[in-house]
């Protein structure tokens, strides 16, 4: 079943936000990571087989409002602001889902509004920083390094498929200014350090957690997994071979059946 | 027309291997393994007295500029050239143009309108205040600024300091990025009701707007040529008409790098400079100066459907591409002459910024450019507009009739 986009408004009328909604089942939402959505169409339809996936656009990344980041000063104002979206998408306790800076944005719910979220899956999220492990700054990064650090196998199928452009000239356009615009928006809420705080509220995270890896993380090293599981009493952590930062899209199979298994246990 | 000299004070003897050793003039180049602390010094002070000389000669107005961390330019506090500056050409009737401090990396922004202050005291009303955003590498990279608020910060910063010169009364500033409780500055500008303002910009549309929208002067601070420039040229000619602004060309400034010897075949004296500038100093590469968020949306969608500045592959060029694309304008006086005339009727340059150091270009053949230039090419240059036009961007005590400029002759 295709995806559906809703057009929500809130914010005091400031902010229009897309959320892509499919499937039937239980509530789930997906936060998506700072490149936006485009990539991870296939991976929601995987997840809408078993569950109703919303997948909102992080503030400004929607294309018919890409001023709304300047409405979020903060993330106090961007914890709040998702309180309001799960409200106006009638979404009590939902599942989340979230990848890199949207995981970000789930423990901050989740530690924030323990009772609005029922289970957690975190995919390589950022959030946490170690000395000795910098987690390297994708804004300023080459293509070609930004494709070791994300990928396990850069010129693989999945990497194409990900830094790939339309031969339509104006879907080419829109493409390549929603990548850069995606991480604009994110990016206000992490740069130049990806360390706001979070170490400070993570203890605070009530509900059951799993934390997805791959193990070829080049942007954030994988022992930053162990990091999030010592701080969530009730996490687990789980490793996914021949894969980067982005795990679910380079190993959709394995990550699919563990995040199935997870919230339907 | 006004004609000044602009200075970017680059680190004048890297390594042969440079290009080989780094990827960016920027960020990369590590001080312990390229610099020479004594030397730097020496570059300082011959960035000084070239300026001064310059003065002295006969040029209109001084610019100095704000980097960070990089070989190519690192004047990392304009204010402290510009202070000495002031203080060495008082009685001559040259302008300290500072072009100037970042806003949007200087917290509170008040800081500027100080130092600025001070500086247009020092220099008895001789300031042009320049304010440019700031390159997304200096802004963001070296001093942290979120690249999406760059753009916002500089506005309302830009907004405190303007009201903080003008303000009769104390007052409170609660803005989104700056709170401050009580604002009474002292000193305030002697320059009433403020100094004139510069923005300088290097290819944003919406840069572009603000300017016009306020009034100010736009200086295109670009390395490529009037040729290059004109996409970028008209637009802001079109944009000046459709707010209905006059075509006074002193509302525009343009950089061009220039050579002056006795003969065209003479002026390749500047072949290794001008090389050593676009390929060791100006290297850059994208992922260091287009971080996602230095553009807003309008700006990254137009840049994206058609740039209005091209980029190139510096390092694939050599001395004949560079004065052939008018990159460098270089050779005779007479030659000198003509091909600025064009560009600055083509543009509507109403000042003209003069790059007269460049890369790694010694003192000796530095004050050689500027005497050359001084004496042989400014006075062509310098009756352009006035018959039509007056200059309402520039310190009012200097425009007076300027007197007739003094020989070049010694240092500061």
């Amino acid at each position: 079943m295709a995806a559906q986009a809703r057009r929500v408004r809130l914010w005091q009328g400031k902010i229009e936000t897309e959320v892509l909604v499919q499937g039937s089942g239980p509530p789930l939402v997906f936060l998506h990571g700072p490149w936006g959505l485009r990539a991870d169409t296939d991976f929601l339809a995987r997840l809408a087989q078993t569950h109703t996936v919303y997948a909102p656009r992080h503030p400004g990344t929607s294309p018919s409002d890409p001023d709304a980041i300047y409405q979020l000063d903060n993330w106090w104002d961007l914890v709040i602001y998702y309180g309001e979206l799960f409200d106006c998408l009638e979404l009590r306790a939902p599942a989340i889902v979230g990848h890199s800076f949207g995981g970000m944005v789930a423990c901050e719910l989740a530690a924030t509004m323990p009772e609005r979220v029922s289970k957690l899956v975190l995919i390589a999220p950022l959030g946490l920083w170690h000395e000795e492990r910098p987690v390297k700054n994708w804004m300023i990064l080459p293509e070609h390094e930004c494709r070791r650090a994300l990928f396990a196998d850069p010129e693989g199928e999945a990497a194409s498929r990900f830094f790939g452009l339309p031969d339509d000239p104006e879907a080419r356009v829109e493409a390549r200014v929603s990548f850069i615009w995606s991480q604009a928006c994110t990016g206000k809420f992490v740069w130049p350090i990806p360390d706001k705080g979070l170490k400070k509220h993570i203890h605070r995270i009530a509900a059951p957690t799993l934390i997805v890896w791959g193990e070829e993380d080049g942007l954030i090293a994988p022992a930053y997994a162990d990091e999030f599981a010592h701080r969530i009493a009730t996490a687990r952590r789980e490793l996914i071979a021949r894969a980067g930062h982005l795990p679910h899209l380079e190993q959709p199979e394995a990550v699919v059946s563990l995040v199935r298994g997870f919230l339907s246990a | 027309m006004k004609v000044c000299m602009f200075h970017l004070m680059p680190y004048r003897d890297l390594p042969a291997d440079f290009d080989q050793r780094y990827k960016s003039a920027y960020l990369d180049p590590l001080w312990f393994d390229v610099a020479d602390p004594d030397k730097v010094g020496q570059y300082y002070n011959w960035t000084l007295d070239e300026l001064v000389y310059a003065a002295k000669a006969g040029i209109h107005g001084l610019c100095t500029n704000q980097h960070h961390q990089n070989v190519y330019g690192f004047m990392a506090n304009p204010s402290l050239m510009g202070a000495t500056l002031a203080k060495l050409t008082n009685g001559l009737p040259v302008a300290i143009v500072q072009i100037g401090s970042t806003l949007p990396s200087t917290s509170p922004p008040t800081r500027i309108a100080e130092e600025y202050a001070m500086i247009d005291c020092i220099s008895g009303g001789r300031l042009v205040a320049g304010f440019p955003t700031g390159l997304p590498t200096d802004a963001t990279i070296s001093n942290g600024v979120v690249p999406i608020e760059q753009r916002e910060r500089f506005r309302e910063a830009l907004d405190l300091v303007l009201k903080a010169w003008q303000a009769r009364e104390r007052f409170a500033w609660n803005g989104k990025y700056y709170q401050l409780p009580m604002i009474n500055l002292w000193p305030r500008p002697i320059q009433q009701p403020h100094p004139p303002v510069w923005i300088p910009g290097s290819g944003s549309a919406t840069t572009v707007e603000f300017v016009v929208e306020r009034d100010y002067c736009f200086c295109h601070l670009s390395y490529f040529g009037a040729k290059n420039a004109e996409t970028l040229g008209d637009y802001y000619w079109e944009t000046v008409a459709k707010k209905g602004r006059d075509a006074n060309p002193y509302r525009l400034g343009f950089l061009q790098l220039v050579g002056v010897s006795e003969t065209d075949a003479q002026a390749e004296e500047y072949a290794p400079h001008v090389e050593y500038f676009f390929h060791k100093l100006l290297y850059t590469p994208e992922y260091y100066q287009a971080i996602p968020g230095y553009q807003d949306y309008p700006s990254l969608v137009r840049a994206m459907k058609a740039p209005l500045r091209e980029r190139f592959d510096l390092r694939a060029l050599k001395y004949k591409d560079f004065v052939e694309r008018g990159f460098l304008i270089a050779g005779s006086p007479a030659t000198v002459r003509d091909r600025l005339s064009e560009a600055i009727k083509r543009l509507r340059i109403g000042h003209l910024l003069a790059l007269l150091h460049f890369g790694s270009m010694p003192h000796e053949l530095c004050l050689k450019n500027i005497d050359l230039f001084c004496r042989e090419v400014l006075p062509h240059l310098e009756p352009f507009w006035d018959d039509q036009w007056a200059d309402r961007w520039w310190p009012q005590r200097l425009q007076a009739a300027r007197p007739v400029a003094p020989v070049a002759g010694g240092e500061a």
